[in-house]
């Protein structure tokens, strides 16, 4: 047969059935159920001792936002070597057994479940992301276990039972913050926000900073969202940037925040872009660059601090990771100390008592402030406004409730 | 009028990169009439052999044009050797068996890429080296038009060039167009069947291999799941044009990435990820073999 036979661009006569695609479709079924079924590691295992004082952590050790669970358990680590060098509590040595959840809720719901059932811990702190933490709530309450997320911001997480607590503030108070920030700070009048549509965490801040912000005297004038792995924005950068807004605020994780800034460079938007604790991370500097600069977030707490406890937890950290800690390290850092302390505190061992000495913390002298644990078992307490300035996170004002 | 031109830009770039991706797509089914789930996973591979080769041979720190092309071909090299391995070990046993073992398969080798990918290289997302930095970006007015992203439409184009090329001006294409016509008659003509098609996967894999050094450095984020979502849509996109066609890969994949940066730009942005797929069943369902498909019948 001549070339001329085939019309020219067709490799192949065919015809895919609906019945051949149906059957593809449901391998992605398929593959999708596989892609959620991993499994959990354990990081530390010895012999049940009852020389110990068991307590379990989750976090995000590996994923897309591993520093977050690696920063907050090197903070419980150095708070939890600090309680046991003095002593330990009532003669036992604290140790905490660690589980990753590789930044996905399930996983994190199964990690808390192996953690209360096998591994009996006495609390458990965790996560870091609003999202897991709501994935692990109802467990850790229905086994009435103590929770205390060290930086969950999402009102919803210590909604969810009294046996679930926080030692950072929750987005209303974060998201005013910002608003206030930029209106009386920044003298900004216009704000696009782009949010994280499948984020817990993202969607509660973009909700409370449009609230605030308009409450304040300002106007939102779009409101875009993206899903979290997008590795392109341009299209909601390009309506934003129709709108002229004199800011953008975008209250997402640091891996896709890189992303976002330097694409927004690329348009040609020259505005701020306003965001979160969820910046917080070495890595953002790392995937941004110089598109960061200018940037404001705002945090639980500045290294510019110059109270002695505050230097005091930089130098040890920086002693043993040859790095400044994050805002995760230090409320990591706080959770495990309160935990402490509260171990300290209780008259006997079950857990109700564990639950209300935790519950009575009052003015607890912490890194990221004065911790005092509300009825509604949250921590009211200031946070900082801090300027992406040359990669480093510079104090610009602190913020109080 | 001014964010309309730009939305259409950006169209044009995401296309081009589904384009590469879904041309590979293309190719191993147009010979095979395998949908090579894998293929998204060989383009994560290319990004991370870029990533490393990037900076073993210190292009982060001196970025220029031979910089891009060296990482490129060592890409594509490495990659083109990976499909050649998984058409070797994992579908060539396969070959005679019933379709549905061989697509489980493939799906099978996509997760295995996977999460090797997430042994070797870590699962926290990595800062892709910036290999080529060209000169700032052209600025036309208030749009913005970012050179990588020219390059990788041109490289889209050149490419489709260069396989149509082939498959209809050299005795390789031609093979190829035979063994897909008539696998066993192929055969008997004295075509090296089992040559050509390992030839179709490198040419494929090589393909999905430029595109993850090229979305590496437009994206500059790469992680070990990244293949999933482009994999799919290269997918759709190739379905669209009609799947084994060269021409309509790349019709499929440009007009996939101007629908999505339309939806998202003046509509609800949520929905991004499901158009693709209403479009895919809109299209199937009007006309079952795609855009430039040719009606004909599935020989059983």
């Amino acid at each position: 047969m001549s070339k001329r036979d085939m019309t020219v661009g067709t490799l192949l006569p065919i015809n895919i059935g609906i019945g051949a695609l149906a059957q593809i479709f449901g391998m992605m079924g398929l593959f999708c159920l596989i892609m959620t079924s991993g499994c959990t590691k354990k990081q530390t295992f010895e012999a049940d001792n009852s020389d110990y004082i068991k307590v379990g952590e989750v976090g995000s050790m590996t994923g897309a936002e591993a520093t977050f669970g690696i920063s907050t358990h090197r903070g419980i680590l150095l708070a939890f070597d600090e309680i046991n060098k003095s002593g330990g509590i009532k003669g036992k040595k604290l140790k905490v057994v660690s589980l990753d959840d590789q930044g996905k809720p399930e996983e994190a719901a199964t990690a808390i479940t192996k953690l209360i059932t096998q591994d009996k811990v006495v609390a458990v702190i965790g996560e870091v992301a609003s999202s897991r933490s709501i994935a692990m709530a109802p467990i850790a309450q229905q086994n009435k276990i103590p929770m205390i997320s060290p930086s969950s911001t999402n009102p919803k997480v210590t909604e969810l039972g009294e046996y679930i607590f926080r030692v950072c503030f929750i987005d209303p108070f974060q998201g005013l913050v910002m608003a206030r920030f930029a209106y009386e700070n920044l003298k900004i009048k216009k704000v696009a926000v782009l949010r994280d549509s499948k984020n817990d965490y993202s969607v509660g801040l973009s909700d409370v900073f449009t609230e605030s912000f308009k409450k304040v005297g300002g106007a939102i004038v779009e409101d875009k969202s993206y899903s979290a792995g997008d590795i392109d924005f341009k299209s909601q950068l390009t309506s934003i940037a129709a709108k002229n807004p004199e800011a953008i605020y975008v209250p997402g994780y640091y891996t896709d925040v890189g992303l976002i800034a330097r694409q927004a460079r690329e348009l040609g938007i020259k505005v701020p872009l306003l965001g979160g604790d969820g910046w917080d991370s070495p890595k953002l500097k790392e995937i941004g660059g110089d598109n960061i600069n200018g940037s404001y977030l705002s945090n639980h707490y500045s290294t510019e601090d110059q109270s002695p406890h505050v230097q005091r937890f930089i130098q040890s950290y920086k002693g043993l990771h040859n790095e400044a800690p994050d805002g995760l390290a230090a409320l990591g850092y706080d959770a495990a100390k309160i935990l402490a302390e509260a171990l300290l505190r209780t008259t006997d061992e079950s857990s109700p008592a564990l639950r209300l000495a935790i519950a009575q913390t009052k003015n607890f002298q912490g890194v990221t402030g004065l911790i005092t644990i509300d009825e509604k078992r949250n921590a009211t307490k200031s946070a900082v406004v801090l300027k992406v300035d040359q990669g480093e996170f510079k104090y610009q004002t602190t913020i109080k409730p | 009028m001014t964010e309309f031109v730009q939305h259409l830009i950006n169209g044009f770039s995401l296309g081009s990169i589904y384009a590469l991706v879904a041309l590979g797509y293309t190719m191993v089914f147009g010979v095979l009439q395998l949908i090579n789930f894998a293929h998204g996973e060989v383009f994560m591979t290319g990004a991370f052999v870029g990533y490393y080769s990037g900076r073993f041979l210190g292009f982060d720190r001196s970025p220029s044009f031979v910089g891009l092309l060296v990482t490129l071909g060592v890409s594509m090299m490495a990659c083109s050797l990976l499909g050649l391995l998984i058409e070797k070990f994992a579908y060539r046993p396969l070959r005679r068996q019933p379709r549905i073992n061989i697509l489980i398969t493939a799906v099978g080798v996509s997760l295995l890429l996977q999460f090797s990918g997430q042994l070797f290289f870590g699962s926290d997302p990595k800062f892709f080296p910036q290999v080529y930095k060209p000169e700032g970006t052209w600025e036309i007015g208030d749009l913005r038009i970012n050179p990588l992203q020219v390059n990788v439409l041109f490289v889209s184009l050149s490419m489709m060039l260069v396989l149509q090329y082939i498959i209809f001006k050299t005795r390789v294409g031609r093979a190829m167009r035979a063994v897909s016509f008539d696998h066993d008659l192929a055969r008997l003509m004295g075509i090296p069947t089992d040559r050509v098609i390992s030839w179709t996967f490198m040419l494929g894999s090589a393909l999905a291999g430029a595109a993850g050094v090229l979305v590496g450095l437009i994206y500059p984020k790469i992680e070990p799941f990244m293949g999933i979502v482009p994999g799919l849509k290269s997918f759709v996109a190739a379905i669209l044009g009609g799947i084994g066609n060269v021409t309509g890969a790349f019709v499929g994949a440009i007009f996939l990435g101007l629908a999505e940066e339309f939806v998202v730009g003046y509509g609800a942005s949520t929905y991004r990820d499901a158009l693709a797929f209403i479009f895919l069943i809109v299209v199937l369902l009007i006309k079952p073999t795609g855009l430039f498909g040719r009606a004909g019948s599935e020989k059983v």
